[in-house]
Parts: structure tokens; C-alpha cells; sequence
């Protein structure tokens, strides 16, 4: 037994415990620091929302709620599939951690694809901020009463008084947060790329599963940004 | 001889880290803590180089009131890159990625930092970002001042801005992973019996810098990634046009840069403890309290960066409440200074050139601080703000201050990281001319900045002149004693003394295995039974008795 576990032990740790308990304290580290990063932009946020409340509601409005719907549902289903990943690897079911990795990342695709329909969507509608960027508040209140929505004397209040250069601004962090993490689905799908050769390979077993369980923490980070984010530019503008 | 070195004695030539490996492909893809010290030794010794250059350059055109070598676009990207350079690629990872990298495994008695292959890639990230920002510096340069403020950065500007922000983005990564590397080791990987109380100081120090790092420098990254995408694509964060403010990005960038003073100046007060009870051959008076004030200045020195925005339309209650905890972070300054002046009471102190350079530390980071005193009382801060008082403030605090404490630590850690001795009276002497020459150079700014000489200004009144020939003869002088120490510590790399285990008859760890040390460090993992800084026990490697090397030649 002790040749087995001591293998994956690295050089400079005393044993694998010392080893496993560095691994995932310096991937809690790390979350910290992503908490800190996203904050930056969660502070931007908030600042603009207070003073600016009116564009945060007409630019709440453009966005589609039924795909940001869709994405988070997609989103806490690959945490499921996560967690199963390192549970299979914490039980020696290798071939079962390998699908459960498959299945994850494949999760992260669709989320990744139904955000490059609702950017391109936002491109077509000149809803990218910069020298391109368009919006006639009143018409898109007119489309929203076409499509037969009831709109409230508050919502009308909103639509009326927005300043379309803040809805800019609205759309400058929706891009900027989204984008970032957008960044980190990315870098996670890579990450689910590389756990899974080396499932196949056989280097995980349940003496030594800690890439598995560190790389969980991090998908699990990535999808809670997301559930803050979908309620703060989806939800909160629509009241 | 002590027993680390008989031991060596006895066998063929002495194995340790310098000698494991000659290639220059066995430093490059080394994982070994100590050899990725001497790769950031190396290259931090380059950065300060440049930034020294760019310094002398613009000082000397300083001598007179008009432009005379430079011109006045030039000169601005001058003090831009002596300021990006020396803070984001020197004094930002100096202590922390020389010194820590070499020490915090030895003095915690592991062979390694936690992550060693993250400790190789934070170099590699290191140089691609000082790359990156030399890039910008060739191609045309960056006249925006270190600080980066907007809306000149992000939308006026002409130059090289998208690059020198992607340098400092990138190099703060890799301070992120020394500091994470850090915890994780001083957490997790300290020797049986070196409980929290029994660290060096040093330690402490290196375990609250961490800890700043790891919670400031995400913040301005994404403050950087911001400007990047208005410049680059045209959002609107920061412009006021659509209803941005550019003093949020004032807000998000001294969320770090505050506290980034501490990530240079803690690792400084952390050797200044090593040096300060070495060298007054007594226990660190007050150890909890050094400890805790570490740990107290970093969770303060969060909630202080609205120092810096008295006069950019911040409100005023808000400015009295930053006003207040800016004093209140000097607490825990003033109770380190206290304990170290109080180990040297009746202690033996003596006059070697690391406690040379913790001498010149303890006055020079006094005038520091007391003049930080001015700058927070916002009354006088109104009449202090953007002058050549607060230069020479920050000169103090991290020049004084930071890089005094990375001199002393060289050179008393040098027999230990090279394993030959530096000519004890030369480093004396240099000691004392960078000590004159720094004082020199910044004393007078004091005074003309009080007079009301703008910093960043290319041409000044006349009655300027006297105190800026004075600042540039002084920039001379501490130049030469920099040369002077460059030269020395070259020549004892090939003709310095051979260096016992223990040159200083100090205590802690790294003193107790070879100088150089070999590559796991200690042969085998050390038993800690006392306290750190044991002066008035013998020494485990040093005789009772004995004097140390240096007093000896
Ligand atoms: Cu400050």
C-alpha cells in the first residue's frame, strides 16, 4: 500500500496528507484572489446602478431572459456533473470520472454557445458599446407593449427618463463581467481537457485525486459568479 | 567549524545548490526555491538598473530650470518608466521574491515552497511581463505617470499605454503566485515544533505580505483589464461622455497601490527584526506585538487609500473618515519601531553593515512615516498635494524605507545564499555613502515641495534651482555607492572568504545548515524545541564563545 500512495507524494511534502491539504488550501487561496478580481468589476456595478437607476432597468429589458434562464440551469447541472466527476475519482471509478468530465465540459460548450448567440444577437442590435453603439429607449418600450407586455407606470417612469449613453455604460459592464466569465469557462473547459487525459491515462485513483477535487472547487467558483451575475444584469432591472 | 560544515569537510567537494547542475538549462527549468531567489536576483538587479538609468537621466536635466537634454514629452515618459519599473518590476517583488523565495522554506525547515512548479512559472510570468513593459519603453515609451490615471490613460494618451498596462497586469500574477505559495507553505509546511510563536519575524512579515497580495493585486488587474478594454474597444467605464467616472478608477487603483506600500515595506520591518536582534545579541523585545502589528498594518491598510483623493472631489466626510485611519494605521508602525528600539536598549549592539542599513531604516522610515502625518491631515494635504513633498515622502517610505531593508538583508544573508564572505569595510563604507547620498538627494525635496514645486513639472521658477542642483548632486553620490556595492559583491562571488554555516552567530533554521545550503535544504528535517531569536542560548552551529567571522577578519 504505502508504495502506491507514497508515488504522488511530491518530493518536498512529508506524506500525501500534508500534500492533499496544500493543494486544496492553495486553490482556496487562489478562489480569494478570484473574488477579488471579479469585485473590481461587481463594485463598477453596483456604483452605476444607484446612480443610474433607469438605464439599468430599459438595459435589463434588452437582455434575454429566457437564454440566461436556459444557461443557468445549463450551469448548475455541470456543477452536478462536477461533483459527481471527483466523487467517481475519490472511489476509484475512473471510467465513470472520465464521462462525468466528458459530460461537464460538454455542459460548459452549450453555455458557451448560447453566449455567443446572445452576443452576436446584442452585435445585430447595436447594443455593443463604442462608436456603434444605438438605442431609442422609447421604441424598444413600444416593442415590449407590441408583444403585448404590460407596461407598469414605474417601467414607462424608467423607459422615459434613461439616458441611452448609461444604457451604454449598462452594456459596457454587462460585456466586460460577462466576457470575464466567459475567460474563465474557457480556461475551465481546458482544465476539464486536461483531468480527463490524465483519468485516461490512470493517474487518479483514490490515493491521489487532488487535481480532480482542486479543479471541482474552481467550476463550482466559476458557476457561482454566474449565479450572481444572472440575477444583477437578467433579473433585478425587470424590478 | 560548526558541525554543518565538518560534515561537508569530510567528503569530496561540498554538494549544494549553487553546484547541482552548471547548465544554464539547470537554472532555467530549476524548481529549486533557492535557485528561482538568484533568477529574480539577477533580473530585479537589471529592472533597477533602467529605473536608475531613466532617474539619472531626467535628474540631470533637472539641474537647471529650463529643458536642456530632454525634451519635455521624453522627460514625462522618464519619470513614467522609473516609476513603472522600479515599483511594479523592483520594489513590489524584491524582499518577497529574492529573499522570501530563499528564506521561507529554510527558515521554516522544508524543502521546498508548496508549489515549486507555480514558483518557477511566477519568474517566467515575472519576465514576460517586464518584457512586455520594456517593449512599451522601446517602441516610444508611456507618458501617463506610473499611476495610470484616467481619462488621460484610457482615452488621451499617445502612447504605448495598452502595453505598459499589459506588463504590470501580467507581473501581478506573478506576485499573486509567490504570495499564494507562501501561505500555502507557512500554513502547511512548517518543521515539527516550529509552532505560529516560535517563527522568525521574518516569516510573519513575509505571511502578512502575502496576504496583501493575494487581496490587492486582483483588484487592480481588473482595474487594468478596464482600462484595457476602453481603450481598446471603446466601453465607457471610466468616461464621463456616458456617465463614467474617472475617479472610480482613482478609487479602484489605491484599493492596491495603498497597500501596496506594504507589500514593500512589511518584508522590510521583517528583516529589519532579523537584523536588529541579531546584532544586539538579544531576544526580539515585544515579539507578539511585532507579529500582530504586522498582521494589524496589513488589515488596516485596506481602508486608507482615500489619502490619495483629498483633492479629486471625493466628499469630504469621507475624506476625514480616510484622514483618521491613516493615522491609525501608524499605530502598529510606531509599536514595531518601539520594540526595536527597545531590544537595542541594553542590549550589545555593534556596527556590522547589515545593522548598518537597519540603523539607516529606523531614520530614515521615522521621517518616512512623519511626513506620511502631513499628507493625511487634509488641511495640510491641500497645500502638499501633487508637490515634491509627497515625492519625497514616498522616497523615504520606499527607498528609506524598502529598499534599506532589502540592502541589509542582502548583505547579511549573503554568506548564506552565496557561501563566500563580502569585504566587510567597503560594504561599510558604501553603506555610508547611499545613506549620505540618499539624504542628499531628498532632504532638499522636502523643502521645495513645501515652497510649492509641482513634482512631474519638466521646467521650474528659479528659485527652485538650488535645491534641485543639491537633489541632483545627491542622486550622484548615492548612485556611486550603489556602483560601489555592485562592484564588491561581484568581486566576493569569485574572491570572497568561504563562509562558515553561521558567519553572524545568529539563530533560526537557515543558520543551521550549510551556506550554500544544499539543494533539500537540510539533510535531514530539523526538530524545533525554542523560541526564535535564542540569543542568550548557545548557538546550535556557533560555539559558545566564539565571535562571529566577520569581527575575526
Ligand atoms: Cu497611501
Amino acid at each position: 500500500m504505502s508504495s502506491h500512495s507514497n508515488a504522488h507524494v511530491a518530493h518536498h511534502f512529508e506524506n500525501a496528507e500534508q500534500q492533499r491539504q496544500s493543494a486544496q488550501l492553495g486553490m482556496w487561496i487562489f478562489l480569494v484572489t478570484e473574488v477579488m478580481f471579479f469585485g473590481g468589476l461587481f463594485a463598477a456595478y453596483t456604483i452605476y446602478r444607484s446612480l443610474y437607476p433607469e438605464a439599468w432597468v430599459v438595459g435589463s429589458h434588452l437582455l434575454s431572459i429566457k437564454l440566461g434562464g436556459f444557461n443557468t440551469a445549463v450551469l448548475l447541472a455541470s456543477s452536478l456533473t462536477m461533483a459527481m466527476a471527483v466523487h467517481a475519482a475519490q472511489t476509484d471509478k475512473q471510467k465513470a470520472s472520465a464521462n462525468w468530465i466528458i459530460l461537464t465540459m460538454l455542459l460548459g460548450f452549450v453555455f458557451l454557445g448560447v453566449k455567443v448567440v446572445e452576443y452576436a444577437g446584442k452585435i445585430d442590435h447595436h447594443l455593443v458599446p463604442g462608436p456603434h453603439f444605438f438605442v431609442d429607449p422609447m421604441a424598444e418600450l413600444a416593442k415590449l407593449e407590441a408583444a403585448g407586455i404590460q407596461v407598469g407606470q414605474h417601467l414607462r417612469h424608467a423607459f422615459e427618463g434613461a439616458n441611452p449613453n448609461h444604457i451604454q455604460l449598462f452594456y459596457s459592464l454587462y460585456f466586460a463581467m460577462t466576457g470575464m466569465h466567459a475567460v474563465h469557462m474557457i480556461i475551465g473547459a481546458g482544465i476539464m481537457l486536461w483531468l480527463l487525459v490524465n483519468t485516461r491515462k490512470g493517474v487518479y485513483s483514490s490515493q491521489y485525486f487532488n487535481p480532480v477535487e482542486v479543479s471541482g472547487l474552481y467550476w463550482h467558483f466559476v458557476d457561482i459568479v454566474w449565479i450572481f451575475l444572472f440575477p444583477m444584469l437578467y433579473l433585478i432591472g425587470r424590478h | 567549524m560548526s558541525a554543518a560544515d565538518t560534515q561537508l569537510a569530510a567528503g569530496d567537494p561540498p554538494k549544494h545548490y549553487l553546484n547541482n547542475g552548471l547548465t544554464i538549462r539547470s537554472w532555467l527549468l530549476s524548481v529549486d526555491h533557492k535557485r528561482i531567489a538568484i533568477l529574480y536576483l539577477i533580473s530585479l538587479t537589471i529592472f533597477f538598473l533602467l529605473g536608475g538609468a531613466a532617474a539619472a537621466l531626467f535628474r540631470m536635466d533637472l539641474v537647471t530650470p529650463e529643458a536642456d537634454v530632454l525634451q519635455s514629452e521624453t522627460y514625462n515618459k522618464l519619470f513614467t518608466m522609473h516609476g513603472i519599473v522600479m515599483i511594479f518590476f523592483f520594489l513590489v517583488p524584491s524582499i518577497p521574491a529574492v529573499m522570501g523565495n530563499f528564506l521561507v522554506p529554510v527558515m521554516i525547515g522544508a524543502k521546498d515552497v508548496a508549489f515549486p512548479r507555480l514558483n518557477l512559472l511566477s519568474w517566467y510570468v515575472f519576465m514576460t511581463g517586464g518584457l512586455i513593459a520594456l517593449g512599451a519603453i522601446i517602441m516610444g515609451g508611456v507618458d501617463t505617470g506610473w499611476t495610470f490615471y484616467t481619462p488621460y490613460s484610457s482615452m488621451y494618451a499617445n502612447s504605448h499605454v495598452i502595453l505598459a498596462v499589459a506588463g504590470a497586469f501580467i507581473a501581478g500574477f506573478s506576485s499573486i503566485m509567490t504570495g499564494l505559495n507562501f501561505i500555502v507553505t507557512i500554513q502547511k509546511m512548517r518543521a515539527p515544533g516550529l509552532t505560529w510563536f516560535r517563527l522568525p519575524l521574518f516569516i510573519w512579515a513575509m505571511y502578512a505580505t502575502s496576504l496583501v497580495v493575494i487581496l490587492g493585486t486582483p483588484v487592480v488587474a481588473i482595474t487594468l483589464v478596464m482600462i484595457f478594454v476602453e481603450r481598446f474597444f471603446g466601453f465607457g467605464i471610466f468616461d464621463p461622455a456616458l456617465g463614467g467616472d474617472p475617479v472610480l478608477f482613482q478609487h479602484l487603483f489605491w484599493f492596491y497601490s495603498h497597500p501596496a506600500v506594504y507589500i514593500m515595506i512589511l518584508p522590510s520591518m521583517g528583516v529589519v527584526s532579523e537584523i536588529i536582534s541579531c546584532f544586539s545579541r538579544r531576544r526580539l523585545y515585544g515579539y507578539t506585538f511585532v507579529a500582530f502589528s504586522s498582521l494589524a498594518i496589513a488589515v488596516i491598510g485596506f481602508f486608507v487609500w482615500g489619502h490619495h483623493m483629498f483633492v479629486s472631489s471625493q466628499s469630504v466626510y469621507a475624506g476625514l473618515v480616510f484622514s483618521f485611519l491613516t493615522f491609525f494605521v501608524a499605530i502598529p508602525t510606531a509599536i514595531k519601531m518601539l520594540n526595536w528600539v527597545m531590544t537595542m536598549y541594553k542590549g550589545s549592539v555593534s556596527f556590522e553593515t547589515p545593522m548598518l542599513y537597519a540603523y539607516g531604516f529606523l531614520g530614515l522610515f521615522v521621517i518616512g512615516g512623519l511626513t506620511g502625518l502631513f499628507l493625511s491631515t487634509m488641511a495640510t494635504d491641500i497645500h502638499l498635494h501633487d508637490t515634491y513633498f509627497v515625492v519625497a515622502h514616498f522616497h523615504y517610505v520606499m527607498v528609506g524605507g524598502g529598499v534599506m531593508g532589502f540592502l541589509g538583508a542582502l548583505h547579511f544573508w549573503w554568506p548564506k545564499i552565496i557561501g563566500k564572505l563580502y569585504p566587510e569595510g567597503w560594504a561599510k563604507f558604501a553603506a555610508i555613502v547611499i545613506f549620505i547620498g540618499f539624504n542628499l538627494t531628498f532632504m532638499p525635496q522636502f523643502q521645495m515641495g513645501y515652497h510649492g514645486m509641482p513634482r512631474r513639472y519638466h521646467t521650474y521658477a528659479e528659485e527652485f534651482q538650488v535645491f534641485h542642483v543639491m537633489s541632483t548632486a545627491g542622486a550622484t553620490v548615492l548612485g556611486a555607492g550603489y556602483l560601489i556595492m555592485a562592484a564588491y559583491l561581484f568581486w566576493s562571488l569569485f574572491k570572497g572568504k568561504k563562509a562558515s554555516a553561521n558567519p553572524w552567530d545568529a539563530r533560526g533554521l537557515e543558520w543551521e545548515t550549510a551556506s550554500p545550503p544544499p539543494t533539500e535544504n537540510f539533510l535531514e528535517t530539523p526538530k524545533v524545541t525554542q523560541d526564535a531569536y535564542a540569543y542568550d542560548m548557545p548557538s546550535v552551529t556557533c560555539p559558545p564563545g566564539a565571535k562571529s567571522e566577520a569581527e575575526r577578519v
